[in-house]
């Protein structure tokens, strides 16, 4: 394990608040290679942004990590006390945020905020800082870098900006990139083409890379493993192939129901019955039971772990849909 | 960057020159800022020169009224002051007072605001509960009480002005600060690894400056008439440095005997000056209001 780049054991967050404690991510374990790009995948409030947080150290009140270790190069996170954790942050893992319109300061020029974590990760001189603004632009795809570089946010189209806010997160050579819903944000032409320009980047710098969306459609164009949260735990992981050809859980296989194909006719596009559950009152054992087709009563009581049905493939689930 | 200095500066220059109200502000503003750096070199005597006083001079009436002198053309006081000169240098200190204090009381303010806006939990709650129980009396009764346990002194009333002031700015920068924060920059910036007091002054700080300079223009003119207050009560400045309340104090005991033009000049100076800094005051609370465009 201790070859792995980031790896998680049983990480539990919760948050503590009046009306009682949330469970927001319960027990979940994953690791992610150098190079290697995970997708986590599932629906509003199952937990995946909490778990890209915690990793950047940055669970806030009243959220807690209760128990659990994230193995970054081989030094547990939580441990560190801030100051050691600010010298990961930005530069060892890098962040990049749904919203491109709100996550640049307006008061400041493109350049002002990319050089921002050069200086605080770095000792380049102002020379070597322009330059490397100017090759990062040219990366991501935005022309006249020369000239982009003393503009403001307001000047960029919200494509841009987010290609800007990724040439940011690449600008220290990170090891890991934490890309929380990057294209949610953008209209569908932009999305893939943020997403092809991200996955060619991270391929070229050998930079590992956990994609946090809602859209399967996303990680299946760009992931090389998938994991699938409900409800604060993972329901079903595997590769990329495991997950979109030959997935085992309901839940997964609904979540990929529910995709529009433009290409076959179709007349009713799938839905997953029922609700989320509340999150505060989870049911005893699987917690995709009340929703489940195809549960029985072991499912109601008692809570499945994952487990293995292919080198590599695992699934949290008794009765594993056969295709 | 050039450019949209430009783009901001044209529309700004714009909106000004359509409104009639802050073209008058600033008139009357430029005027004073006229008054204040050159008129002691305009006026002939200098009031805190005792040696420069006439006795025999004393209570003249402005120069248009029978008796009139033309060497004090609003009249002099009872020691043969040019009420003209008073009020120049009377002025001087009032702006003086209004300005520090506006600045010290925006610094600290604005420090406790960001505080207690961006690390909230207990320290938040102390900050802002001060703020409620000083909000819960009058300004000026804090201010009274306040100078009455330090003693006269212009340093004194810049003290009590920044206790009475800095709610304000505690109040509007914490508000702001907490909208701020929510902004994903905040956790870009903390994303990328900056220290929260980096956070604060080069991320949140610039973002919530704005409300700032418009509470800052308009309390300029509050301390001036809390300040006067002080000086009218007796509490204010040091005789020896008059401001414009303490001549209107001054001014006030005669005032019913028909000696009217010791009280009303400085009176009107003060309600000059504070009128021009709120015309103005609501101009930029206009325009730097990004919900009212």
């Amino acid at each position: 394990m201790t070859d792995k780049l980031l790896s998680i054991r049983g990480l539990k967050i919760y948050f503590h608040t009046f009306a009682g404690v949330i469970k927001a991510v319960d027990g979940v374990d994953f690791s992610v290679d150098e190079g290697e790009i995970l997708g986590v995948v599932g629906e509003s409030g199952c937990g995946k942004s909490v778990v890209g947080f915690s990793i950047m150290g940055l669970t806030e009140p009243p959220g807690r990590i209760e128990t659990g270790e994230i193995r970054f190069n081989g030094v547990n996170l939580p441990d560190l006390d801030e100051r050691r954790m600010r010298k990961i942050r930005g530069k060892e893992i890098a962040m990049v945020f749904q919203d491109p319109m709100t996550s640049l300061n307006p008061l400041y020029t493109i350049q002002d905020q990319m050089e921002e974590v050069m200086k605080l990760h770095g000792d380049m001189t102002a020379e070597q800082r322009k330059n490397r603004c100017i090759e990062l632009l040219t990366e991501v795809g935005i022309s006249q870098p020369q000239t982009r570089l003393k503009n403001y946010p307001h000047q960029f189209s919200g494509g841009m900006r987010q290609r800007v806010i990724v040439a940011i997160a690449l600008a220290s050579n990170p090891k890991l990139v934490i890309a929380d819903e990057p294209t949610t944000a953008l209209d569908v032409t932009i999305q893939s083409q943020i997403l092809k320009l991200m996955k060619r980047l991270v391929k070229e710098h050998r930079t590992a890379m956990i994609l946090i969306t809602h859209d399967l459609a996303v990680v299946s164009e760009m992931t090389d493993k998938i994991m699938v949260m409900y409800c604060g735990r993972i329901v079903e992981k595997g590769t990329r192939d495991d997950i979109i050809n030959r997935c085992r859980h309901p839940y997964t296989i609904g979540l990929l129901g529910s995709i529009p194909k433009l290409a076959s006719r179709q007349n009713r596009l799938f839905q997953i019955p029922g609700m989320v559950p509340n999150i505060m009152n989870l049911p005893p054992g699987c917690s995709f039971a009340p929703r489940c087709d195809y549960a029985k009563d072991r499912c109601r009581t008692v809570h499945p772990e994952l487990a293995d049905i292919e080198p590599g493939h695992e699934t949290a689930c008794y009765y594993p849909v056969e295709r | 960057m050039k450019k949209t200095g430009a783009i901001w500066a044209s529309e700004f220059v714009h909106n000004f020159r359509g409104n009639i109200s802050a073209m008058i502000g600033s008139v009357i503003i430029l005027f004073f800022i006229f008054i204040v750096a050159f008129g002691p070199s305009l006026v002939r005597q200098n009031p805190y020169d005792i040696a420069s006083l006439q006795l025999i001079d004393a209570y003249k009436p402005p120069v248009w009224l029978p008796d009139g002198d033309p060497n004090y053309i609003l009249g002099t006081d009872g020691q043969g002051r040019d009420v003209l000169a008073s009020i120049v240098y009377g002025t001087r200190i009032s702006l003086f007072i209004g300005l520090t204090a506006m600045i010290c009381s925006s610094l600290i303010g604005s420090a406790l605001g960001l505080i207690a806006g961006y690390y909230g939990g207990r320290l938040d709650g102390v900050i802002m509960r001060i703020a409620d129980v000083q909000l819960s009396f009058p300004s000026i009764l804090i201010a009274l009480f306040l100078m009455s346990a330090f003693g006269k002194g212009i340093d004194n009333i810049l003290i009590s002005l920044t206790c009475v002031g800095w709610v304000i700015y505690a109040r509007t920068v914490r508000g702001s600060t907490l909208s701020e924060k929510q902004k994903e920059y905040v956790q870009a910036a903390k994303a990328a690894g900056l220290p929260n007091r980096l956070i604060i002054v080069r991320h949140i700080l610039p973002n919530v400056l704005t409300p700032l300079i418009v509470v800052g223009t308009i309390q300029i003119g509050t301390f001036i008439l809390i300040e006067a207050s002080l000086s009218f009560l007796g509490v204010g400045v040091p005789i020896t440095k008059p401001s414009l309340g303490l001549l209107v104090k001054n001014g006030f005991d005669v005032l019913l005997s028909g000696l009217w033009w010791t009280s009303v000049f400085p009176g009107a100076f003060i309600m000059l000056l504070v009128f021009g800094i709120n015309l103005l005051g609501d101009f930029l609370r206009d325009e730097l209001n990004p919900r009212l465009k």
